[in-house]
């Protein structure tokens, strides 16, 4: 019914994704305190994705150094190349392009094992025996997204910023030490610290996306696909507005 | 076939009656579907009671009802002398602790080895057991159902059968007072249907439990039931043993023992 109406639904799903991160946020902090499936999740979610995450940072550096290049060189502007890359990839591509490699690998996998333990009833069995499902399944993985993507972050800049160095050394040669002095001197605390911040609210949104997503799993394996993939769409986009409201709010607070 | 299944009926009457699971006026719809209206039921100790319904007329509802998967809208439901209506979350899992249920598509845990599905119920439920404890009765269900070779395998590599059969033990670690079985037998084939259904009567035999059998499978109703419950229109629309019934004249009642 409400479904043929698209405002109406909208409207509808953006109010059970509200009431879905209440409930998060009303149980997380009560015992009982699922630490092993967290230290489990966080291995999962952290550990496992290093690979991509490394991957894709690397060759987003690297290429983006070779872009830059022709242009900086018309310029004369080559020797900036470290400082506009290192800023670059510190204050936005970074962070962004992170979240969105966490989004595709975590948030689908979120949204379809939950999703298939909703139609299998699994989720229904942990609660008879004597769990709080949402505690076990929801907010271990919420947490471990949430503090994992940061980490993941940083480790992505940094071999990011080691592709840079690699795209500047294909044509020119710059020293390793002037490399990194040049990055590092034209980064300052307000670079960092906003880049670093918002990466914990996407890495919630993409926890919190995936399991709301698997949570409510309509029956059939069709449904579970449907979870998946809407869970990768929708944090995708919140990503997004995310980042639009954090530049709002640095730019506010005159941290720009 | 029959004379067991009369010998059964004796042995019930002749016992004191306790009853482990009452549900009165039990009322229970979801938007303008509804699903189960001013039902009523007892289940004594150590019966085992078939309820017989269509698909969709609220049998896993009733059942999902008496464990608190889901709240009914009205009405009273008795539990081992608890109104389990009332409970808060920690009263509710002691009470859990005593019902097992399986369901209706096994739900074992696809991530969790055999192993690891059948200690879940334990470590979750009982703080303080030892892992000698835990081995012990993991080894024990699981030869109870004749797979003990499965313990570490994982869910996927079972056949369908096999997997009913380790729910069952997963159900029956707890060693549960009532158990409540959703269509034990649905999407086997008839042989590998009567053994879950002789699992189950040895079961009740060797535990001394009261269960509550949802089912369409005249097989699993003639094998298991003590008495018969049909639910028919959310509500207990009769009730009696496989005889009674099947000689009802009531069309309704005759079209589930054609
Ligand atoms: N969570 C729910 N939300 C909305 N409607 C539901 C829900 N669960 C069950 N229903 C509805 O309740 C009715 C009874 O469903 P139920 O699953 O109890 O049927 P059943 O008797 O167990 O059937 P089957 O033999 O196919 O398992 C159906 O019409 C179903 O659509
Ligand atoms: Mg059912």
């Amino acid at each position: 019914m409400a479904d043929n109406i698209p405002v109406k639904s909208f409207l509808n799903e953006v109010g059970n994704i509200s009431q879905f991160t209440g409930r998060f946020f009303s149980q997380w902090y009560r015992p009982r305190y699922e630490i092993s499936e967290f230290i489990r999740q966080c291995y999962f979610i952290g550990y496992k994705s290093l690979p991509l995450i490394g991957l894709t940072g690397f060759i987003m550096g690297l290429v983006l150094t070779m872009q830059l290049r022709p242009t900086m060189v018309d310029y004369g502007v080559e020797s900036q190349i470290p400082a506009i890359v290192g800023i670059a990839i510190i204050r936005e591509i970074g962070p962004v392009l992170t979240a969105l490699i966490f989004a595709g690998k975590i948030g689908s996998s979120i949204g379809a094992e939950l999703g298939s333990m909703k139609v299998t009833e699994q989720i229904d069995a942990m609660e008879v025996s004597g769990t709080n499902p949402f505690k076990y399944l929801v907010v271990s993985r919420v947490l471990a997204a949430t503090l994992m993507l940061p980490i993941l972050t940083i480790l992505s800049d940094a071999v990011s910023l080691y592709g840079s160095y690699l795209g500047v050394n294909i044509r020119g040669q710059t020293s390793s030490s002037l490399f990194w002095i040049q990055v590092i001197e034209s980064i300052d605390f307000y670079d960092v610290l906003p880049a670093f911040i918002k990466t914990y609210f996407f890495g919630f949104a993409v926890g919190i996306i995936g399991c709301y997503k698997g949570y409510n799993s309509s029956k059939g394996t069709e449904g579970v696909g449907r979870s998946a993939n809407s869970a990768v769409v929708v944090s995708s986009i919140i990503i997004f507005i995310l980042d639009l409201l954090a530049v709002q709010i640095t730019d506010l607070l005159g941290y720009n | 076939m029959i004379t067991l299944e009369q010998k059964r009926t004796k042995k019930t009457q002749l016992s004191t009656v306790i009853d482990v699971l009452s549900i009165k006026n039990l009322y229970k719809s979801f938007g303008e579907n509804k699903v189960l209206v001013d039902f009523n039921f007892t289940l004594h100790k150590g019966e085992n009671v078939v309820v017989l319904g269509k698909s969709g007329s609220g049998k896993s509802v009733l059942i999902k009802c008496i464990i608190g998967l889901l709240n009914p809208d009205e009405g009273e439901i008795t539990v081992l002398n608890e109104h389990v209506l009332e409970l808060n979350t920690t009263e509710m899992d002691k009470i859990r602790a005593k019902i097992g249920f399986l369901f209706q598509s096994n739900a074992l845990y696809d991530s969790m080895t055999v192993r690891e599905n059948l200690e879940f119920p334990l470590r979750r439920h009982w703080i303080k057991v030892t892992q000698e404890e835990v081995n012990e009765l993991v080894k024990q269900a699981l030869d109870d159902v004749g797979l003990g070779y499965t313990v570490d395998m994982m869910p996927i590599e079972l056949s369908g059968g096999m997997r009913k059969r380790v729910a069952l033990a997963r159900t029956m670690i707890l060693k549960p007072e009532i158990i409540l079985y959703d269509e034990p037998t649905t999407g086997l084939d008839p042989i590998t249907g009567k053994e879950i259904i002789n699992l189950m009567i040895k079961i009740k035999k060797k535990y001394n439990t009261s269960s509550l059998i949802i089912s369409h499978d005249m097989n699993c109703v003639k094998m298991a039931a003590d008495r018969i419950v049909i639910l028919l229109e959310g509500k207990c629309y009769a009730e009696g043993n496989y005889e009674t019934l099947k000689n009802n004249k009531d069309p309704k009642v005759m079209q589930f023992f054609e």
